[in-house]
């Protein structure tokens, strides 16, 4: 089968006018009934709980290779006492949201690509439809709901498990004291800083989820086009958030410079 | 029962010069047909005729390129999407694979639509029992749909489609692909909620003898089975057949006229 330069450009704009009406629709949804709080804490259960490991394991390695690293390059300027400045900042303002986004991109995209996926492809979303019920607000809505909130919970908890990772590092093998590691690591951070690690999993949290729901609403050809969904889900979220990651720091940069 | 107490004959589905395409190949072409209060009407039509369409589309689930459809009094073509809703709650739609939702059990999938509409605990158990009870799978209720048979799970999806009392009933291929035993269960169970709840019905299918079956017999509710007609009686099963051939209407009557039938195509059909 032979596609046009046209047919693709068209594909691409439909594709994208269809993401914007279901993104714009799972924020609408709120405003209407009927709301679906149970199957919204379900999904903050599955989404949140079920990702905490991963986050917890990924966010203290990263927090303690991160104080491994800084202080070779500290220790030359006689800084190894801001090792814990410089894990804490980095991490609640950039590596934190950024890699906790990745984590739950990672899980929670491609979940909600796959399952939505399987219930198109054997028309459980019509049978839906059919029924009478939305699916954008039964299955779209408290999907996004629980990822924004659980992200940002998420990200706060990689934040303070990071740090703790970088504590370990410097009590134990940079022979830091513990009490100047943690008191320069909070004293650093300032209103800014934590808004910016608050507002960044709020935005990407918003984008994993419509991607994968996206993805997954939209998969055609059987299993193998709900494998397809499920990978595009996963590297478009990934992708999109770090691109924006870029946007949204520039924006966020003007309210909250540096001190 | 009593044939002559059929409800008034107001038009439940009309379908008007409706027309649909894909990447520019029809697939229906000015399709027109009406379905009364109480009627069950068979489309026949061989794998690509447009027969599953015709039931998305009298749903509101597709919408034509032209034409009109009414369902229900209320013009599904020109509806948008958020007011179909409320529409569908009175309409059960029977899908060809059952479309169950694989992640709920018996009592959850029946259930659904009670759920959706905040019934009482008490009643929704209550209703779930009778709704598993007239598909004879009061046993399954626990059950997730993977481990029931092909058969089980088409006489779910009827229970799913009937616990609302919708006043019209679409099914899609409800017999494909099932042994003759268990085609003959679903079609006794079609047969008895034509007969006994007088719900109009759209069936789509490609098996003739489901269809024939349906004309000729009628539910008989003291033997609780389904019994054929007695020859010379004046029963009216309200049972009327339409074919189509590539998208276009080619017949439209009842099971004498088809039998009868000049058309080379139905003759073929037929026979085979």
């Amino acid at each position: 089968m032979q596609f046009s330069l046209t047919d693709i450009a068209k594909r691409n704009v439909l594709a994208v006018q269809e993401y914007s009406l279901l993104a714009w629709s799972s924020i609408a949804n709120l405003f209407s009934s009927p709301r679906y709080f149970g199957d919204t804490l379900q999904q903050a259960d599955i989404i949140g709980v079920g990702s905490l490991p991963i986050v917890i394991l990924t966010g203290f390695f990263l927090g303690a290779v991160l104080a491994l690293q800084s202080a070779n390059s500290l220790a030359r300027f006689g800084g190894l006492s801001f090792t814990g400045q410089l894990v804490s900042l980095s991490m609640v303002r950039e590596i934190g949201p950024v890699l906790t986004g990745l984590m739950v991109a990672g899980r929670s995209a491609t979940g909600m690509a796959s399952e939505l996926g399987s219930m198109q492809v054997t028309e459980q979303i019509d049978a839906m439809r059919a029924l009478g019920t939305d699916p954008s607000k039964k299955l779209v809505t408290p999907r996004v709901v629980s990822t924004v909130i659980m992200l940002v919970v998420l990200t706060v908890i990689s934040d303070l498990v990071s740090m703790a990772g970088g504590a370990m590092v410097a009590v134990f093998m940079l022979r830091l004291d513990g009490n100047q590691y943690w008191s320069t690591a909070w004293q650093s951070l300032g209103v800014g800083d934590i808004a910016m690690g608050l507002i960044k999993p709020f935005v990407f949290g918003f984008i994993i989820s419509t991607i994968g729901c996206y993805y997954g609403i939209s998969a055609r050809g059987g299993t193998q086009g709900v494998g397809r969904a499920t990978t595009q889900a996963m590297v478009s979220a990934s992708v999109i958030m770090v691109i924006t990651d870029l946007f949204i720091t520039q924006l966020l940069l003007n309210f909250f410079p540096f001190k | 029962m009593d044939p002559s107490n059929n409800n008034s004959h107001e038009p439940v589905i009309v379908f008007e010069d409706v027309s649909i395409a894909f990447d520019e190949k029809k697939v229906l072409t000015n399709l027109s047909f009406t379905l009364l209060h109480g009627q069950t009407k068979v489309l026949f039509g061989v794998a690509g005729a447009g027969k599953t369409l015709v039931l998305k589309l009298a749903l509101g689930l597709m919408r034509p390129d032209s034409g009109r459809i009414v369902v229900l009094g209320q013009e599904v073509s020109a509806m948008k999407e958020h007011d179909l809703f409320a529409l569908r709650k009175r309409i059960g739609m029977v899908f060809q694979e059952s479309a169950l939702f694989d992640s709920l059990n018996v009592e959850d999938n029946v259930s659904f639509r009670l759920r959706e509409e905040r019934t009482p605990m008490d009643e929704i158990t209550q209703r779930v029992e009778d709704a598993l009870r007239f598909v004879e799978l009061e046993h399954t209720m626990k059950l997730f749909p993977s481990e029931l048979s092909g058969g089980m799970r088409r006489r779910v999806a009827i229970a799913r489609a009937i616990i609302t009392e919708p006043e019209l009933l679409l099914y899609d291929s409800p017999t494909a692909g099932l042994d003759p035993v268990t085609s003959t269960t679903i079609v006794e169970l079609l047969v008895k909620q034509r007969d006994v709840n007088r719900t109009s019905a759209l069936l789509v299918t490609h098996r003739l003898q489901d269809a024939f079956t349906m004309a000729t017999h009628v539910f008989d509710s003291k033997q609780n089975k389904m019994v054929p007609v007695a020859p010379g009686t004046d029963w009216d099963s309200n049972t009327s057949f339409l074919v189509l051939k590539d998208g276009v209407k080619i017949f439209e009557g009842s099971a004498a006229e088809i039998a009868n039938s000049d058309s080379e195509y139905i003759r073929e059909y037929l026979t085979q």
